[in-house]
């Protein structure tokens, strides 16, 4: 009996699957934005290109061969069943079960899900490689003054770079990290949100940063670990953070603050602020536990956070076919309930319009949106690492110099008339005289006292600390010469 | 009735029972446990600890618009009913269910206390805390430290209900409560009873330093004492002589009390006068207190339920010597759980039970 009623039940209702795809419940009632487009996402993956799994064709045909022959029976009575169906699709109320979660229905074929859509989903992008925007690109449009303002931040990002790096390679700074070919998703990314919009940062977005107003000096003070550093000398280099700037201070840890995003928005959108927030991390951060809690907590709670994966190609020396099997990390959203998009990372105006369009989405409809920037690490990991030993110079430099983001950026600005070969070479001379200014000046600046070495550990001071802190002064008198001299007592 | 059995037994014993039988609160079975109608006295009703707690997040969810309580089952109220009538009261978006993902109500928790909220969440066993250990050491902890102060996560508090019942075997049974301990920038706050826990509760909530707040869950239905209705705070870092005493000072935390209590008191029928000291806060914790106990007495006996290997325990067995070594008549006492993983039906062996306790009391004193 049981076998008799799956037959025609199954029967029915996968020939109705395939012919209607049920969209997916709206959870915020109002207008999808006009940046989602809702067939793409409402229907459940297509078995394109899937390996026609030969093995359990033979299984069905012999296991289930009584089955299939009950379905063939009662084709007429399924034709007559499908005239009757009602709108909602389930007719007769027993080929569909409310489990808990929702009404699914049965299907006779065991149909094994595809391990992927077959094709890589593609890739949004505006600019082509000589900088011209692709024709029928759709884009959020840029002001001149914005389109410049991004233009000269990432080419001082570059600039940064370079001189902190070579800062560190003269033993003036301990430790430092690039963002080298990731300095549009640094910039128009910064550039698309407001600043009311909270940061929750991994360690190669300084751009965010430094677009919201952090300085030159700002920047160097934190390097030097000098008494100016708002972190206090507590943190090795490249740990920006500002409260003034809604950028929350950076910590090692891979992906942990993908959770406190979340949380961070939930509180947003409890206050009903115009804002989001938004975390930015790696490819390797997408394996942590962490990015999935947060996934699945931003989608559970909807809360409006944008979560943007830089997906550089490699973590530290893994590259992202040791990282995932999954087709990157865009495909990941689909199974949270998140919608995402994959987009050009070295196309500025690509990520620009992205995540304009994200932030709109993630506020107004109170949702999360995960953005997954394909483009390549072109630096080494950081100061610590040699990133030749584990991959070709060759491919180093083509992405270095075919198909750097600023170049492409600045043929587009240079294309609008924007922009000038004199421009160019006095932002560069001016960018780098600021920059070696402010190593000096951040070089000659005191570290902080010892006294911060026991302070903010709790909101005050307990006994234990300041007992130690007695002992520790005793201990530096009687050995002064164990302990730096530029660290005032 | 079972229940109320218990509450009469808890009342008798002041606020604890017999340390053998003990009374698992799991699901909802028992949720119909309500407040007894009798017993109102000059300190409040008499009410049992899971109330207490309850009372204490009805007040801090009152009292704070920008407060949150959240965790795996705090919606409908709980499984041991801490949170009932939360959600009722305040909304489903100030009081809610999370994912079942430890590290995940750790680092939302994070998140929404680093923008000015006070977030109240909780892991439904301490032995279950373990996913979250990353996001409450690397990330809570140091949140204030290392960002300058620029940004603090003070406003968190991580409820936690830990130790042995009876029948909890590994997974709930464990007090992990030392692996916190050993944290700089946590505090790691333990009640001993209704009355402790509601005012403790309020003041981890409202310091503006993440707290760990591990709850005795033994004593959840246990214990029931006489509890202010009104929101009143207990003081933090601060240690209580809850009973005078001349030869030996005890100290212990959280549900060990009710077992050192009863020790004392067998311990004064053979003529030794014990003084006993509720820690209360862990880290950072108050040493002047039981220093100035131990330089009466000239000996010390510590007892937690975590295993006595790197338990704090040894934490304060070292601090004491180093500051009372002159007055020490007697090396310090430690009676805990054995080396070993927690143990279902070896639990009557694992335990720091009261006659492990008089018998290093006698040795102790007769060293």
């Amino acid at each position: 009996m049981a076998a008799l009623w799956l037959a025609r039940a199954s029967s029915q209702l996968a020939r109705r699957a395939a012919r209607r795809l049920p969209p997916l419940p709206s959870r915020h009632g109002g207008e999808p934005s006009p940046w989602f487009l809702g067939s793409s996402v409402a229907a459940p993956p297509p078995v394109l290109g899937s390996p026609p799994l030969p093995p359990l064709e033979r299984i069905a045909r012999r296991g289930f061969c009584s089955v299939r022959r009950f379905a063939g029976e009662s084709s007429a009575a399924a034709a007559a069943a499908d005239e009757e169906e009602p709108e909602n699709g389930f007719a007769g109320g027993d080929q569909a079960i409310d489990f808990p979660g929702g009404k699914v229905s049965f299907v006779a074929e065991m149909n094994f899900l595809p391990e992927s859509h077959g094709e890589r989903i593609s890739c949004y992008r505006v600019l082509d490689d000589d900088g011209r925007t692709i024709s029928g690109s759709r884009f959020q449009e840029v002001s001149k003054e914005v389109a410049l303002k991004m233009y000269i931040e990432m080419v001082t990002l570059q600039i940064m770079d370079n001189i902190f790096y070579e800062a560190q390679r003269q033993g003036r700074i301990s430790f430092y990290l690039t963002s080298n070919g990731e300095e549009a998703i640094n910039i128009a990314s910064a550039a698309a949100l407001s600043i009311d919009d909270i940061v929750l940062p991994q360690y190669r977005e300084p751009g965010v940063l430094l677009w919201r107003g952090f300085t030159l000096q700002e920047f160097a003070n934190q390097c030097f670990g000098n008494s100016m550093d708002y972190g206090k000398g507590r943190q090795m280099p490249i740990h920006y953070g500002s409260n003034r700037l809604n950028y929350f201070t950076v910590s090692s840890p891979i992906a942990t603050q993908l959770p406190h995003a979340v949380g961070a928005a939930y509180s947003l959108k409890m206050d009903k602020k115009d804002a989001c927030a938004i975390t930015y991390f790696g490819d390797g951060g997408t394996s942590e536990g962490d990015f999935h809690a947060a996934l699945n907590f931003a989608a559970v709670m909807d809360a409006p956070v944008v979560f943007f994966c830089r997906n550089n190609g490699w973590a530290i020396s893994t590259p992202t076919t040791e990282q995932f099997r999954s087709d990157g990390v865009v495909i990941r959203g689909q199974a949270y309930g998140i919608r995402g998009i994959r987009v050009d990372g070295n196309d500025a105006l690509a990520v620009y319009s992205a995540v304009h369009a994200a932030r709109e989405m993630a506020i107004a409809e109170g949702r999360p949106i995960l953005i997954e920037a394909l483009t390549y690490r072109v630096g080494h990991h950081s100061t610590s690492d040699d990133s030749t030993k584990y991959r070709p110079v060759d491919e180093i430099e083509h992405w270095r110099t075919a198909r750097d983001p600023i170049s492409r950026y600045r043929k587009w600005v240079q294309g609008n008339d924007w922009w000038s070969d004199a421009e160019e070479s006095e932002l560069r001379r001016r960018v780098r005289k600021e920059l070696l200014q402010a190593i000096q000046v951040a070089e000659r600046m005191p570290k902080p006292p010892f006294a911060e070495l026991f302070t903010d550990v709790y909101d005050q001071i307990p006994s234990n600390l300041r007992e130690q802190e007695r002992l520790l002064r005793e201990t530096i008198m009687k050995h002064p010469a164990d302990y730096p001299t530029d660290v005032p007592v | 009735m079972a229940a109320r059995a218990l509450r009469e037994a808890g009342r008798r014993r002041g606020w604890a029972a017999e340390v053998g039988r003990r009374c698992f609160s799991g699901g909802s079975a028992g949720a119909a446990v309500a407040e007894p109608k009798e017993g109102v006295a000059e300190g409040g009703k008499a009410v049992n600890l899971f109330t207490a707690v309850n009372q204490a997040l009805h007040i801090a969810l009152d009292t704070d618009p920008r407060a949150y309580v959240f965790g795996e089952d705090v919606g409908f109220g709980g499984v041991f009913r801490c949170t009932t009538g939360l959600a009722d009261r305040f909304g489903k978006s100030r009081v809610f269910n999370t994912p079942l993902c430890e590290q995940g109500i750790a680092g939302f928790a994070i998140g929404l206390a680093a923008m000015g909220n006070r977030a109240i969440a909780e892991i439904q066993f301490a032995d279950y805390i373990f996913p979250a250990f990353d996001q409450i050491v690397n990330e809570a902890a140091k949140f204030r430290y290392r960002s300058g102060n620029e940004f603090n996560c003070g406003g968190l508090t991580i409820r936690t209900p830990y130790g042995a019942v009876g029948h909890g075997g590994h997974y709930h049974s464990q007090s992990p409560e030392a692996f916190f301990c050993h944290v700089p920038g946590l505090k790691v706050v333990i009640p001993r009873s209704p009355r402790e826990a509601k005012g403790l509760l309020l003041a981890s909530i409202r310091d503006p330093n993440p707290v760990v707040f591990f709850e005795p869950k033994w004593l959840y239905r246990l214990a029931v004492e006489e509890v202010p209705e009104e929101d009143y705070m207990l003081p933090l870092s601060q240690a209580e002589v809850i009973r005078k005493g001349s030869d030996i000072t005890l100290i212990g935390w959280g549900a060990q009390l009710a077992v050192l209590k009863e020790a004392c008191e067998d311990a004064a029928k053979d003529g030794v006068s014990c003084e006993l000291i509720d820690l209360k806060t862990l880290i950072p914790w108050d040493k002047e207190t039981v220093e100035a106990s131990v330089k009466k007495t000239g000996k010390l006996l510590v007892s937690h339920e975590a295993p006595i290997t790197g338990g704090f325990g040894a934490e304060i067995a070292a601090s004491i010597a180093e500051r009372c070594f002159q007055r020490l008549e007697a090396p310090v006492a430690r009676v805990c759980g054995v080396d070993t993983p927690f143990p279902l039906v070896y639990e009557p062996f694992y335990m720091p039970t009261k006659n492990k306790v008089l018998d290093a009391i006698k040795a102790t004193v007769n060293y």
